[in-house]
């Protein structure tokens, strides 16, 4: 089968997620690439939910948040930033291309650009190929 | 522990076995001092490498589960390593992984971050020690005419135990404290106290900040990293507080903190604290709180003096984090 990549995002419940019920809602098309899982602030994404997905299979992870200073919970956008810096360096340093992770801030207006971000992305993913994660836990299974 | 010999209580059979290990795991053993004589009262030595001249052949020549205690020290780097978890799995009732390598993969495991390719090309043609024109590399199997010699196979991967063979209990640490394997061998002995199968002992549910006895505020914002030799520690603030990363919040405690009161940070032996899978990623989560920017620029600048975050947050826990190793 031709490869289709996935996209796993975390959405923040306040805006990005807004956000991306308002692309549904204008009837917006786009790639249908993308899983969406809500979450209540970006400021929630624990480094593990992004590793987990890689592990699982993931070709790209998009987390989403509001735009800086917006925050519903004041700064929980800006450790996600923080957050998402290092982990982008760690799964860099795992031999994960950086564009496979992405930051974006969208806010509850911004439908039209949460559709193309996503179909940026899933052009972005085309272009790197499958996550090397498959291949790299195939080689070798020991356990009895 | 009762060390009265005329106990009429049968000894306890003990093996005791390295896999890719640097053998600090069975002085620990030994750095319990005159309480060795405890474990000796009370088990009976079958099979412990370091230490006594017993061959492979006799340990696999012994009956299913006649082992009663196997404390497996090191990782899974070659088919050796394998074969004897297999048949040391096989003749034992409990078998404990023992220290950071059996648990988590350990040093050794920071190989993950190579292959067996890469490994070998450096080891055999790169290395400034070697003088290897002809790129001669080991082979698993050679033949002589004599016969056919082997070795082991070496491994693209390094492995916890955990990942080959079903393990019952698991101790941490680099190696574990002495004292800690005392109370478990005790609870061994005894069948009292102890957890079920799969559980960490010898060590606490908390993490070691819970034991650190630095001077400790609320106030970790922090402008710049340093490693340990970029600043003089003032001895009595906390680590992180004075911007060196201490792996202490993703650490479970158990070891007495030692590593702090001899004024180094916490390198987290000990693994992750019960809840967390990750260390590494439970102590990118803290970090990330702890940068002092909002703006994308000035956060750069700071994670760069975290310069390796793979070898640093997952110094001894590559092979059993989420990733595991690098993906090539």
């Amino acid at each position: 089968m031709s490869y289709r990549p996935t996209i796993v995002a975390f959405l923040c419940n306040w805006c990005a997620y807004t956000g991306a019920d308002l692309a549904g809602t204008s009837r917006l098309r786009y790639a249908p690439n993308i899983r969406i899982i809500r979450v209540m602030c970006s400021g929630r994404i624990e480094p593990t939910f992004i590793l987990k997905a890689f592990q699982q299979g993931a070709d790209g992870v998009l987390i989403c948040g509001c735009h800086p200073g917006d925050c519903h919970y004041q700064e929980g956008n800006y450790k996600c930033l923080r957050r998402f810096k290092l982990i982008q360096k760690y799964v860099d340093q795992m031999g994960i291309e950086k564009d496979r992770l992405q930051l974006e801030w969208i806010s509850a207006s911004e439908g039209r650009q949460f559709a193309e971000l996503v179909n940026n992305m899933t052009k972005t993913l085309l272009i790197l190929g499958p996550s090397k994660i498959k291949s790299s836990l195939e080689v070798e299974h020991l356990k009895q | 522990m009762p060390s009265d010999t005329s106990n009429p209580k049968p000894k306890i059979k003990l093996a005791i076995y390295w896999g890719a290990a640097c053998g600090g795991c069975c002085v620990s053993v030994l750095d319990t001092h005159e309480k060795l004589l405890d474990i000796v009262a009370n088990a009976d030595l079958v099979f412990w490498p370091i230490a006594m001249d017993i061959k492979y052949k006799d340990v696999e020549a012994m009956p299913d589960q006649s082992i009663d205690l196997t404390l497996f020290n090191g990782a899974v780097r070659n088919s050796e390593n394998k074969h004897m978890a297999e048949v040391l799995r096989k003749k034992s009732k409990i078998m404990v992984a023992y220290g950071a390598c059996a648990y988590m993969g350990g040093i050794p495991g920071l190989a993950n971050l190579y292959s067996k390719d890469l490994i070998f090309k450096r080891a055999y043609e790169e290395s400034e020690s070697t003088m290897n024109p002809d790129k001669v590399r080991p082979v698993v199997q050679f033949e002589v005419k004599e016969g056919t010699l082997s070795i082991p196979e070496f491994f693209n991967d390094v492995y916890t135990l955990n990942q080959i063979v079903d393990i019952d209990y698991f101790i941490p640490g680099c190696p574990p404290q002495s004292e800690r394997l005392i109370e478990v061998f005790t609870a061994i002995v005894t069948g009292i106290g102890l957890p079920p199968k799969g559980s960490v002992v010898g060590a606490l549910e908390k993490t070691n900040c819970d034991g650190c006895l630095r001077k400790k505020t609320d106030n970790k914002l922090i402008k710049r990293f340093y490693r340990p030799w970029e600043i003089q520690d003032d001895k009595e603030t906390c680590f992180l507080e004075q911007g060196v990363i201490c792996m202490g919040p993703a650490t479970r405690g158990g070891c007495g903190v030692r590593c702090v009161v001899g004024n180094s940070p916490c390198r987290g032996c000990y693994g992750p604290p019960p809840g967390s899978p990750d260390p590494g990623a439970k102590m990118m989560s803290a970090i990330g709180t702890m940068i002092d920017a909002n703006k994308p620029e000035e956060i750069d600048e700071i994670i760069e003096t975290i310069v390796d975050p793979a070898g640093l947050f997952y110094r001894f826990s590559l092979p059993g984090s989420i990733l595991g190793r690098k993906l090539l």
